[in-house]
């Protein structure tokens, strides 16, 4: 039977979601404005006799995911920008030693220390693998409290199957907001995959040793390694793409947008609409892989687009990448923690319409 | 019959990597020898450092993990809270424990994490060719001490006692160095891994063993050259014994010398 509807924070529903995923083991550092998601899953994973540790600093709780995710327990971290980019390390080799993991990153603005308020800033380091080396990994990036939910709770699964880090890059605002929310159920820890890579438990099978690492230092072996990675990240660029539409048919512009700036999109398409002009949203949900080929399709179709962003440009790379040159794709951003308004939103629409 | 002595069976029957006289070959044979006299082989994971020693799971018949440099401790902490009925052996060099990894051995012993760090002190860098180390000692000649490790005017700081570090801390219950330069010492050394072993499959705490080991070819000497200086330079230094021994149990204490 379905959980009722209650009002959780953000930071808190991604907590309750990963515990309900069979998050054994979480390690965080203290940032804000993740802090409530640290404090959740102290008072609940030690409730359940799960393990919560606060460690000494980020780089040592992606470490300490390393090794629980190495014996193929599932597990998390959660951590703001300047944290997200010292588990940048840790998360390079997760990727060279293909561990599931869920990272959670409630972003905040930067660069630097810069400041605590929403930013979607990180969008670069998030889907270009921000640590050394070649790699991706998925990041889902939602739009609401029950949306973060949702993801956390897909993403441990998602982790499992194509054996890597999944992040969800949240931003401070849905971290820090309250909404309706309606949690997944709960996972019996016994019905989780047994991973046969993992080590540890070599009794039950007596099976050859397993070593969890990233290094290879012959050459044309790690080339191997990289192409087959490279192979299953094609896989994942066909079936994991997710994004949503709203309106694009008949618009007359389109905003690409994703997580906040993409809520602020549609209340600037209702006020669009109460005017008499119609726009349209088409909201990326997995920022890698990023849906080029939709984009492409509307592109084709003669549609211009906008793409609106809480950083100084980021994501719009990607448009562009994806229309090739033809359909217009213009930029509308606020940085710095600001979060752009519907009416400015509307303005720039309208502006670039001559409407 | 019982086969009274031959090769560990938690090592593989292979030749090494390691050059000639370093202390490695030795103390992944003890490692093995008490993993098989507790019968622990299938039930033992060990984390392998950035390092020489980043080949040890080549070499151990276990499983292990492998992590980035220094965090050893972290990804020990994360392999032995998942699997706690497991011996995890968290394995480090000079470099991986006492400078980059610094933090995470301080924080994991502080917490008493209960896998047993098995801390090879050669007082230098040795994968990548002989720099200074946290635990090079004053006056020793190293690629980036060219005239030798000078605390004072160049800035170099001075070694440090990890041991005695650790003490101070509540969480560790055990903490010893020995020395592999000669037969006494390599089965005094044997006896602390021992311990240390047998207290972490108790549960006790956050265990270690430091062992003095030699690096000939980045100290520039003949093998039985380098087991002389490390009696005569490095142990009058780095004191061995039990450091700190709060294991429960009399019987566990060491006998008075």
């Amino acid at each position: 039977m379905p959980d009722d509807k209650r009002l959780m924070k953000g930071n808190e529903a991604i907590g309750e979601a990963a515990i309900r995923a069979g998050c054994r083991a979480y390690f965080g550092y203290p940032i804000t404005p993740q802090n409530e998601l640290t404090a959740y899953m102290a008072k609940h994973m030690l409730a359940r006799k799960r393990t919560f540790i606060q460690a000494e600093s980020e780089v040592s709780a992606i470490n300490m995911v390393y090794g629980a995710a190495a014996t193929g327990a599932r597990s998390m971290t959660s951590s703001s920008s300047p944290g997200i980019s010292l588990k940048q390390e840790g998360i390079s080799y997760a990727c060279g030693a293909d561990l599931p993991m869920v990272i959670v990153n409630v972003a905040r603005s930067g660069p630097g220390l810069g400041g605590i308020s929403p930013s979607q800033g990180d969008y670069f380091q998030s889907t270009r693998g921000g640590g050394h080396g070649d790699y991706y990994h998925l990041v889902l990036a939602p739009k609401s409290v029950q949306e973060a939910a949702d993801l956390t709770y897909e993403a441990f699964d998602l982790a499992d199957r194509w054996r890597m880090p999944v992040m969800i890059l949240a931003d401070g605002l849905i971290g820090q907001m309250m909404e309706g929310v309606v949690l997944p159920p709960e996972r019996d820890l016994a019905s989780l995959p047994r991973k046969g890579w993992a080590a540890g438990h070599q009794a039950d099978t007596h099976r050859p040793n397993n070593h969890v690492t990233s290094i290879n230092l012959v050459p044309a072996e790690l080339e191997a390694l990289n192409r087959k990675r490279f192979a299953r990240y094609d896989e994942i660029k066909s079936s994991e793409l997710r994004f949503e539409e709203v309106n694009v048919e008949k618009a007359d512009l389109v905003f690409v947008a994703y997580g906040t700036s993409a809520r602020v999109c549609l209340g600037a398409m209702e006020a669009a609409k109460r005017a008499g002009l119609e726009l349209g949203l088409f909201r990326p949900i997995s920022l890698w892989p990023f849906p080029h080929a939709r984009l492409a399709e509307l592109a084709a179709k003669g549609k211009r687009f906008l793409s609106v962003e809480m950083s100084m440009g980021q994501m719009v790379e990607d448009v562009r990448l994806a229309v090739e040159g033809k359909a217009p794709v213009d930029f509308y951003g606020r940085c710095g923690g600001v979060v752009p308004t519907e009416e400015e939103v509307l303005a720039e629409a309208r502006r670039l319409l001559g409407k | 019959m019982e086969l009274a002595y031959g090769h560990p069976k938690s090592l593989k029957p292979v030749q090494s990597k390691y050059c000639p006289g370093c202390g490695h070959g030795v103390i992944h044979r003890l490692i093995a020898e008490v993993i098989d006299e507790l019968a622990l082989q299938e039930r033992s994971v060990i984390t392998n450092p950035v390092g020489c020693s980043i080949w040890a799971d080549l070499y151990f018949d276990f499983d292990s993990v492998q992590p980035a440099h220094g965090r050893t401790p972290a990804a020990s902490t994360g392999v032995k809270r998942m699997l706690p009925d497991h011996l995890v052996i968290c394995y480090q060099g000079d470099g991986d424990l006492a400078a980059i990894g610094t933090a995470e051995i301080i924080h994991a012993a502080n917490r008493g994490e209960k896998f047993t760090t098995i801390f090879v002190n050669n007082a230098i860098y040795g994968m990548t060719g002989g720099q200074m180390a946290p635990t090079t000692l004053v006056g020793q000649k190293a690629t980036t001490a060219p005239e030798g490790r000078d605390p004072a005017e160049a800035g170099m700081g001075y070694p440090i006692r990890v041991c005695e570090l650790l003490a101070t801390l509540g969480g560790t219950k055990y903490l010893a160095r020995g020395a592999v330069n000669n037969a006494a010492n390599v089965r005094k050394t044997k006896q602390y891994i021992k311990k240390a072993f047998e207290a972490q499959m108790r549960g006790e705490g956050f265990t270690m063993v430091e062992v003095l080991s030699p690096c000939p070819t980045n100290w520039q000497m003949q093998p039985v050259e380098a087991e002389e200086w490390l009696e005569k330079n490095m142990i009058p230094f780095y004191p061995l014994g039990e450091i700190k021994n709060e294991l429960g149990g009399a019987e566990t204490k060491e006998a008075a010398k």
